[in-house]
C-alpha cells in the first residue's frame, strides 16, 4: 500500500463507453454534427424545435468557434451526434445527388429576427433551378425599396442551402455575395442546373 | 472564461470524474455513478455563470452521487440470517487497495482523501466541496494518512 494514495489507474476503453454512453442519452437542448459536402464540411446545429444552424466550418473559424457562439445565443447543453441530425445528412446527400428539389428538415429561426425571417421565407419559395434578385426578393418579403437591408438579412441566413440565399442575385446578371464564398454559390446554383460532374 | 458548450466540458472532465468514482464506488459502481454525475451537471450547467473551477464542481457532484450510493447499498444489504447463493463480488484488480482501506475510513477523512488525492483537488477546492475550512480539510488529511499507516503498521 503507497501512501498517499495514488490516482487511480485510468481505463479509457470503460471511460469512453462511459461517456458514450452518457452522451446517447442525455437530454441535451443542442445537437451538432459535422457533415462533408461537395462545398466543404458544414456543422449541423439540431434544436428541440429543428435545424437553427449549418455553418461552413472553415468560414466560421472552425467547429469551436461555432459551438461557443452556439453555447451564447441558445444553449451551453450541447453535445455530438444524435438520431435528430439523421435527416439533415440525409437530405444533404440527396440535395447534392441531384435528387432533392426541397428540404423537409423543420427550422428553428430563433436566431432569426423577424424581418430576416420574412426575407428568408420568401427566399425559400423561389423554386429550385432559379434564381431572384435582392429587390424582387425585398418586394415579396414586404419591404420594396429594401434590397440592402434583405442583402444584410440573407448575409445572416443561420441555415445556408437549406434556406436558398444562393439563389438571390444581383440585377444585371451579377452573383452577389455569399456567406461562404461566391465559390460556393456558383457551385450550389451548378449543382441545381444538373451540373455534378463538374466538381464531383 | 466563458462557459464552454457541454460536450467539451464532458470531453475534458470525463477523465477526472472516472477516477474519482473508481476510488470512490469501485469500478462497477463507477459507470452508474458516472451516468448520474453528468446528468446532474447538465441540468445544472446553464446556472454556472463562467467556466471557472468546473473540475472541482464536477467533483462536488460526483462526491454527492457516491454518498447516495453508499447510502443506497446499505439500505439494500442483506439482512442477517439470509443465506446469499453467491459470495459479494471480488473487487476488480484496478480496484487498488489503498482506496478500499481509504472507503472504510470515517467520513469527513474519506471525502478529503478522495477529492484530494483521487480527485487531484488543492485543499481550497477540497474545502470549498465540503463546505468546511481549508485547515480542516488538511487536519482530516492528515488524520486520514495516519489511521491509514496506522493500520499498515507503517508507523
Amino acid at each position: 500500500m503507497t501512501l498517499p494514495p495514488p490516482i487511480p489507474p485510468l481505463d479509457p476503453q470503460a471511460v469512453a463507453a462511459a461517456a458514450a454512453r452518457f452522451a446517447a442519452q442525455a437530454p441535451a437542448d443542442v445537437r451538432y454534427a459535422e457533415l462533408d459536402t461537395p462545398v466543404g464540411r458544414v456543422v449541423a446545429v439540431m434544436t428541440r424545435k429543428g435545424l437553427a444552424r449549418l455553418d461552413y466550418e472553415d468560414w466560421f473559424g472552425g467547429l469551436d468557434a461555432v459551438l461557443e457562439d452556439t453555447a451564447a445565443k441558445l444553449s451551453p447543453r450541447i453535445l455530438r451526434g444524435g438520431a435528430a441530425l439523421d435527416p439533415v445528412a440525409r437530405e444533404l446527400d440527396e440535395y447534392f445527388e441531384g435528387r432533392r428539389r426541397a428540404f423537409d428538415i423543420p427550422i428553428d429561426w430563433t436566431l432569426v429576427p423577424p424581418f430576416g425571417r420574412r426575407v428568408l421565407q420568401a427566399t425559400a419559395r423561389i423554386p429550385y433551378g432559379e434564381v431572384a434578385t435582392y429587390g424582387e426578393v425585398a418586394t415579396r418579403a414586404g419591404s420594396p425599396g429594401g434590397a440592402r437591408a434583405t442583402g444584410n438579412a440573407l448575409g445572416a441566413n443561420p441555415v445556408p442551402i437549406v434556406v436558398p440565399c444562393h439563389r438571390v442575385v444581383r440585377a444585371g446578371g451579377l452573383l452577389g455575395g455569399y456567406t461562404g464564398g461566391v465559390e460556393r454559390k456558383q457551385r450550389l446554383l451548378a449543382v441545381e442546373r444538373g451540373e455534378r460532374a463538374l466538381f464531383g | 472564461m466563458p462557459l464552454p458548450p457541454f460536450q467539451r466540458f464532458l470531453d475534458e472532465q470525463r477523465d477526472p470524474v472516472w477516477r474519482f468514482l473508481v476510488a470512490s464506488v469501485g469500478r462497477d459502481a463507477a459507470d452508474d455513478c458516472f451516468q448520474e454525475t453528468f446528468l446532474a451537471a447538465m441540468q445544472a450547467y446553464p446556472r454556472l455563470r463562467h467556466g471557472e473551477h468546473l473540475r472541482a464542481w464536477v467533483l462536488t457532484i460526483a462526491h454527492r452521487k457516491a454518498i447516495d450510493h453508499h447510502r443506497a447499498r446499505r439500505r439494500a444489504a442483506v439482512p442477517v440470517g439470509a443465506t446469499p447463493d453467491v459470495a459479494a463480488p471480488e473487487p476488480p484488480a484496478a480496484d487498488d487497495e489503498t482506496w478500499r482501506r481509504v472507503r472504510d475510513l470515517p467520513a469527513r477523512q474519506r471525502a478529503v482523501l478522495l477529492l484530494r488525492y483521487a480527485g487531484d483537488l488543492p485543499h481550497r477546492d477540497v474545502a470549498a466541496a465540503l463546505g468546511c475550512s481549508e485547515e480542516a480539510s488538511r487536519q482530516a488529511a492528515r488524520e486520514g494518512l495516519k489511521r491509514l499507516r496506522h493500520e499498515i503498521g507503517d508507523h
